[in-house]
């Protein structure tokens, strides 16, 4: 099977490399303002971890019959930093098998996990935004109180806002990076070979 | 000629009626652009803090400058029952003396702390003027920490007054009284019994905790004023006094006598090493130190007994007077270090001494005779000159960077700036009307910062809406940026006030304290949860551990109460967000209401005296359900056997 270019395969390593730090730092961040909260409440979410306003948040949701968040909700953080040390790991054997189908898998995993992790947090949020407490203080017929998935969003008195942060934007350049070196892979680099 | 006078008679009296003769009425004084540079727009944040003396309301004021706005009164030596200072069980220690609990006093003087001479933001201090105390005012929370009294005092004046790195805080007696054990002594053996007593208390450089260090025993009168030396003069404190007559009957006429009173300037450095080798006395005596906790989010108050007293008469160097002309009230040194000002009540001129000089007169033992064993120092010795004709009834003076002295003139009305070398009056300006106090944001420290002068006015007559026969102080703001002081703002003001400070509000602002960290909260009966939200009884004492949250209290429904119960509803406060403070009151209390911060807990003592049903509720409106925040206490006769229960959010159990 056909071998990569050598550059290829040093973007491939410090890609590996570099999500290691995905395991430090905020990987989605959601944000909300309120007439009573101009200087803003944000949730940070970890590998394992969510960090930030979150008792606020959650005394402010319970009015709408919303659960509290805690970590128990998410059975994702048990094993969320499994499945990033296998995405490092497909890296570094990528790197090392230095084959067109290594940085190939690598691609589809890292794409692969990318749109599993936001099917997820849609689904959370999809029930989290709707399984609501009938016995709440405010209940607006009708109303659901879906989190965005991405951007902007009003609910009730509250902008919300939900987008990739440091950890997330890393994953999305690292695909982006590794799509276009697969692209000179196939066009440029397998031609200057031949 | 008979008709050419009638008529000069009829123009002069129409001239009179028209009021050319009046003065200037007050509306004309301020100029066009006065008001854009008090202006701060909504939202936008002022410049300054500015911490006012309330007097005889007892509390400290927390203004905006330039805007005039009123943000906090902060309860310091009296109650105050919107928020249950003084009422609730973990506030009632501070308030709490030899004499028992005082609920009331009168605040003069707030002193910001200082390192280096310059403002630091960490603490105010302020004197309690009736019953002789000084507290501590922590600025991150802007609350009262620590009030100490002091012994041997009456009439806490000439405090709190501060060194240039808050080594010590001075508290100097107004009043002379009797001493040591026999107080019970005729009022005519003042000049053999009456002393006078100047207490350092030492500031813990760290918790800003106080302690007596020393009492200085001084001549037995009047002691009005103070001010720390700063830069070459650190080391010593000058007091004016009054009354060196030593009348005590009609001071008015009595201790307006002599020529000339002093200004008591003490080497408090002496002092120490007279310290440090042990020729304090220790005298008994009895004063409270009361100190609030922030992590228990209680008080607690201990009798102190003893006292290490110096005796300025029998120890040599540590005093010495200077002449000062009528009755001395302000007592003030510039930002250098050099100049002490001295504001004869009663003078036609304004003595300025000289640090140096009068360093030079004692080393060269120019004195011009003693007074109870204490050099005086030849008046012209140590002069550094006069200000001529300044004005009538100077009371105070405060600094800008530049060199200036402005001076409050009681009698006269007005402000007077002067230039402290050349002694020059370089202009003045009126107040509305006879002003006391005056502040320059950081006028008493090394490095003022300048900008305003405002004024503390103890009348208004006319100023504003009258309010019946009791009418609001006043505060007023000039703009001293230019060479003319031009007039800015009226704004009135809550209490009477006298001294105030100003400091940038860049030096508070973002250490201010949010909330309390429930998880830090060492209360020792705090509910952390609704889960620890419960009732107990002990004998006759029932303790209840509510917990608030938007938008319930946690138990809202208590039964098993009796009449003769001591109920104590320690309220804990479950937010941890900020602005969210929950109140609670209970129909018939007695005391007042609680006020409960983020992660704080506070106690309520109910004592019911009536079997019934009482309602009790949040009284901070915290939420969009506030108004549901509340619930029912069920009294039962004395000895009735109703089950103790309690619950929230639980259907009601078939009747008891």
């Amino acid at each position: 099977m056909k071998k990569i270019h050598p550059t290829t395969r040093i973007v491939i390593l410090i890609s590996a490399l570099a999500m290691i730090s995905a395991f430090y730092i905020p990987l989605w961040q959601i944000l909300m303002w309120a007439p009573q909260y101009p200087e803003g409440l944000e949730m940070k979410i970890w590998i394992d971890n969510i960090t930030g306003d979150v008792k606020i948040i959650s005394a402010l949701n319970h009015y709408i019959g919303m659960r509290p968040i805690e970590l128990s909700m998410f059975p994702e953080f048990s094993y969320m930093k499994y499945i990033l040390a296998g995405i490092v790991a497909i890296g570094l054997l990528a790197a090392g098998f230095n084959r067109m189908a290594g940085l190939l898998v690598y691609i589809l995993v890292i794409v692969g996990a990318g749109v599993a992790a936001l099917l997820d947090f849609y689904m959370w949020g999809y029930n989290y935004g709707h399984n609501l407490d009938p016995n709440a203080p405010i209940v607006v017929p009708g109303m659901a109180y879906q989190p965005p998935l991405i951007g902007y969003k009003q609910l009730l008195n509250f902008t919300a806002y939900s987008g990739p942060d440091a950890g997330g934007w890393l994953f999305f350049i690292i695909a982006l990076v590794l799509i276009a070196f697969l692209l000179l892979e196939w066009f440029k680099f397998s031609k200057s070979k031949a | 000629m008979k008709k050419y006078n009638f008529y000069f008679m009829l123009a002069a009296a129409a001239v009179m009626l028209s009021g050319g003769c009046k003065p200037q009425g007050p509306a004309g004084v301020t100029t066009g652009g006065a008001a854009s540079k008090v202006y701060v727009a909504p939202g936008q944040y002022d410049e300054f803090y500015n911490f006012v003396s309330g007097g005889f309301n007892g509390q400290l004021a927390v203004y905006g400058l330039p805007s005039g706005r009123l943000f906090r009164n902060i309860p310091v030596f009296s109650v105050n029952p919107e928020n249950g200072y003084g009422y609730s069980e973990e506030t009632k220690p501070m308030l709490n003396t030899s004499h028992g609990f005082v609920p009331w006093d009168d605040f003069h003087h707030p002193a910001l702390s200082t390192t280096n001479g310059e403002h630091d933001g960490r603490w105010a201090f302020g004197n309690a003027n009736n019953t002789p105390r000084v507290a501590r005012i922590d600025l991150s929370t802007f609350r009262t920490v620590e009030i100490i009294e002091l012994p041997n005092s009456g009439g806490n004046h000439s405090s709190p007054f501060i060194t240039e790195n808050t080594e010590y805080v001075v508290a100097g007696t107004r009043f002379s009284v009797p001493v040591g054990e026999n107080r019970d002594v005729p009022i005519s053996s003042y000049k053999e019994n009456f002393k006078g007593t100047i207490s350092f208390i030492k500031v813990d450089p760290q918790t800003g905790r106080m302690n007596i260090a020393f009492q200085l025993r001084t001549p037995g009168f009047n002691y009005d004023l103070s001010r720390a030396g700063k830069g070459p003069s650190h080391g010593w404190f000058f007091f004016s006094c009054y009354n060196t007559e030593q009348a005590y009957t009609l001071l008015e006429v009595n201790a307006s006598r002599n020529d000339k009173d002093f200004i008591m300037a003490v080497n408090w450095k002496k002092a120490e090493e007279y310290l440090a080798a042990g020729k304090g006395k220790t005298e008994k005596v009895r004063y409270a130190h009361n100190v609030y906790d922030e992590k228990t989010h209680s008080a607690s108050s201990t009798i102190l007994e003893e006292v290490t007293v110096l005796d300025v008469m029998e120890l040599p160097g540590i005093v010495y007077f200077l002449p000062c002309p009528k009755s001395p009230h302000g007592c003030d040194v510039d930002p250098t270090g050099e100049y002490i000002v001295g504001s004869g009540k009663l003078a036609a001129l304004m003595p300025v001494f000289s640090f140096t000089k009068m360093q030079q007169a004692i080393a060269n033992k120019d004195f011009e005779g003693e007074f109870q064993g204490i050099p005086v120092i030849k008046y012209e010795s140590a002069l550094h000159g006069e200000v001529q004709k300044p004005g009538l009834g100077p009371l105070h003076t405060e600094f800008d960077a530049n060199g200036n002295a402005y001076t409050s003139f009681f009698v006269s009305s007005e402000i007077v700036k002067w230039n402290v070398k050349t002694l020059q009056v370089l202009d003045r300006v009126p107040t509305y009307y006879s002003i006391g106090h005056l502040c320059v944001p950081g006028g008493p420290t090394k490095k003022p910062h300048g900008k305003y002068v405002i004024a503390y006015n103890k009348i208004t007559k006319d100023r504003y809406l009258p309010t019946g026969p009791e009418l609001c102080q006043s505060a007023q703001l000039y703009s001293i940026d230019g060479d003319k002081m031009q007039l800015l703002l009226d704004f009135p003001t809550i209490g009477e006030p006298h001294y105030a400070e100003a400091i940038p509000a860049g030096m508070l602002k973002d250490k201010s304290v949010k909330i309390y960290p429930i998880e830090e909260n060492q209360h020792p009966y705090v509910a952390k949860g609704e889960k620890m939200a419960r009732v107990e009884r002990k004998g006759n004492d029932v303790h209840v551990y509510m917990t608030a949250i938007r938008s319930h209290l946690t138990p809202d429904n208590i039964e098993g109460l009796r009449v003769g119960d001591n109920v104590y509803f320690h309220v804990t406060n479950l937010e941890q967000d900020w602005d969210v403070p929950h109140g609670f009151a209970i129909k018939g209390a007695l005391n007042a209401e609680l006020l409960i911060m983020p992660g704080e807990t506070q106690t309520l003592l109910w004592k019911p005296q009536k079997a019934g049903i009482y309602p009790f509720y949040c009284t901070d409106f915290c939420s969009a359900l506030h108004q549901e925040m509340q619930g029912y206490a069920r009294v039962s006769p004395a000895g009735s056997g109703t089950p103790l229960k309690f619950s929230t959010g639980e259907p009601a159990a078939a009747n008891q």
